[in-house]
């Protein structure tokens, strides 16, 4: 999922300056599972900011709302009726929710209530780590399920550099290396012969490199 | 000759090669590099020159390279792949041979963390390794790895560095072959202390051959103090020091720890001088370089040989 942690409230009060009217949208998408855009984040982040506002002598009116998606147009089309009736939309969902609303509403201020995150899973409650940065030419059957791209910090497919001190790497010592769970993976495979092998040298066009990306599925289209 | 160069020149002779670093300044200041260069000259084959390792900004290593070469000691071009691209990388070394540095040695960097500009966007477009494949095809095939022509191929002693020491152990000896096997000419090894694990690493190397496929130079850094050892043990990734080594120096009064370290620097060159498949060794004298004749001299390895082209 695309996860994200919320911006800390004195940057979002920063930028509801302007305004007295809002929208504060949610996303029943990957915020909600990651617990920082969903139904129940949109009515906490909305109660915080009224007080917040009430507190300083100036109220603010906030329509609360959660859409099914904010990257499927379908899901934004309910808003169009009464979204010009206020003055800007706090949107508390990835990044991709948040534009795709922009564009679609043209005239309405979008603000970003969160930062997005990662594309990552779910370790424990409350914690979520990276597995991938969608750079559109997976290797993971070469790596032991592993990605050298994501996990380990240089990105490298040699792995792992003299940065890797007993399974965790040198750039946080809660971080594993990634090359370290690479090979132990290949071991457990019986899969070493694999990285024995040079590998070429990786085609980034197909990353975020070779500029904003889009998918043509003819057979959909 | 695959190069030419002179640390390639002792090395095919047979002779026991030296080499030893040089760092550049953290400024504009040309002297600081020549006035280390003055230090390092004669007592080495070849001169690395660092590219602004732990990321910390420095003067560029392709400059640092010309300085050295200007005082009348070969340099080694240090060069990482954490800062440039592959168009960045092609172009540096193109641009060195022609300023004629001979040697290079391909690294990936320590990560942007630990200098002074952590936020830094890092690169790694190709890692370490490419990079040694990167050189080769360019110097033996005469062309970019995108297949055009190069209108003179570059002219490299194609070197890497090891580190016999960093997690996980039973790897160093396959990501060594990785190495060769993309064309590494020689291998400088991160700093030894612990003997034993690198006469164990070494066993292994040999069984595969490694030893005769590429030029195995030993890095050691001499310690200052036991204050450093400690700080080295605890600080730096892949950096082993047994604690009866340091025992060693932290026995002496503080005066006298420098002089033991040199000592003790000394006597690990004169042993791994004696390991079979070791072809030299690399002395990083970090802020020191006053001391490397000290040390190369008593460990007997003075004068350099001079080897006809």
């Amino acid at each position: 999922m695309i996860t994200g942690t919320p911006k800390p409230i004195e940057e979002i009060l920063e930028m509801l300056e302007p305004y007295d009217n809002i929208i504060v949208a949610g996303c029943f998408g990957c915020v909600t599972v990651c617990r920082v855009g969903g139904d129940k984040e949109v009515q906490v982040l909305s109660s915080t900011l009224r007080l917040a506002r009430e507190a300083a002598g100036r109220k603010i009116e906030i329509k609360e709302v959660c859409l099914e998606r904010q990257c499927d147009p379908e899901y934004l089309e309910p808003m169009r009726p009464y979204i010009e009736d206020y003055q800007a939309v706090l949107s508390i969902a990835c990044g991709a929710g948040i534009q795709f609303m922009a564009e679609k509403f043209t005239k309405s201020p979008l603000l970003p209530g969160i930062n997005t995150g990662f594309l990552g899973v779910t370790e424990r409650q409350g914690e979520w780590t990276e597995r991938c940065q969608g750079c559109g030419d997976c290797v993971l059957h070469l790596t032991g399920g592993i990605c050298p791209v994501t996990r380990c910090a240089k990105s490298i497919f040699h792995g792992p550099c003299g940065g890797s001190v007993q399974g965790t790497c040198e750039v946080d010592k809660d971080v594993k290396c990634g090359w370290q769970l690479i090979i132990d993976r290949l071991v457990t495979l019986d899969q070493m012969d694999n990285y024995g092998k040079l590998k070429p040298y990786k085609g980034w066009d197909s990353s975020r490199d070779g500029g904003p990306r889009r998918i043509i599925r003819e057979d959909m289209v | 000759m695959k190069a030419g160069s002179n640390l390639e020149r002792v090395l095919e002779a047979g002779h026991f090669a030296v080499t030893a670093e040089c760092g550049p300044p953290r400024g504009a200041d040309p002297d600081v590099v020549l006035q280390k260069a003055d230090l390092v000259k004669g007592n080495v084959d070849a001169c690395n020159v660092t590219d602004n390792q732990t990321s910390v900004v420095r003067m560029s290593s392709v400059a640092g390279c010309m300085l050295v070469k200007e005082s009348g000691t070969e340099p080694l071009l240090q060069m990482v792949v954490r800062d440039r691209n592959r168009i960045a990388l092609q172009s540096d070394l193109l641009g060195a041979s022609a300023l004629g540095v001979r040697n290079l040695l391909c690294l990936s960097g320590d990560h942007q963390k630990f200098g002074d500009d952590p936020q830094a966007k890092n690169v790694f477009d190709i890692d370490s390794i490419q990079l040694i494949h990167l050189v080769k095809t360019m110097r033996d095939e005469g062309v970019f790895p995108s297949g055009d022509k190069l209108e003179g191929s570059p002219k490299f002693y194609i070197g890497c560095a090891i580190n016999p020491f960093a997690d996980p152990f039973e790897i160093r000896v396959p990501r060594f072959k990785l190495k060769i096997d993309a064309g590494a000419d020689f291998v400088q090894t991160q700093c030894i202390y612990n003997m034993d694990k690198f006469k164990r690493f070494m066993d292994e190397a040999r069984k595969e051959g490694l030893h005769e496929k590429t030029k195995i130079l030993a890095g050691v850094t001499p310690l200052k103090s036991a204050g450093m050892a400690k700080f080295m043990n605890r600080m730096v990734a892949g950096i082993e020091i047994p604690e009866e080594f340091i025992k060693r120096i932290a026995d002496e009064p503080k005066e006298k720890q420098a002089a033991k370290g040199i000592e003790m620097c000394i006597e690990q060159i004169q042993e791994i001088k004696e390991m079979e498949g070791i072809a030299g060794v690399h002395v990083m004298a970090i802020e020191w370089e006053e001391k490397l004749n000290e040390i190369i001299g008593g460990a007997g390895l003075l004068p350099r040989p001079m080897v006809e082209q």
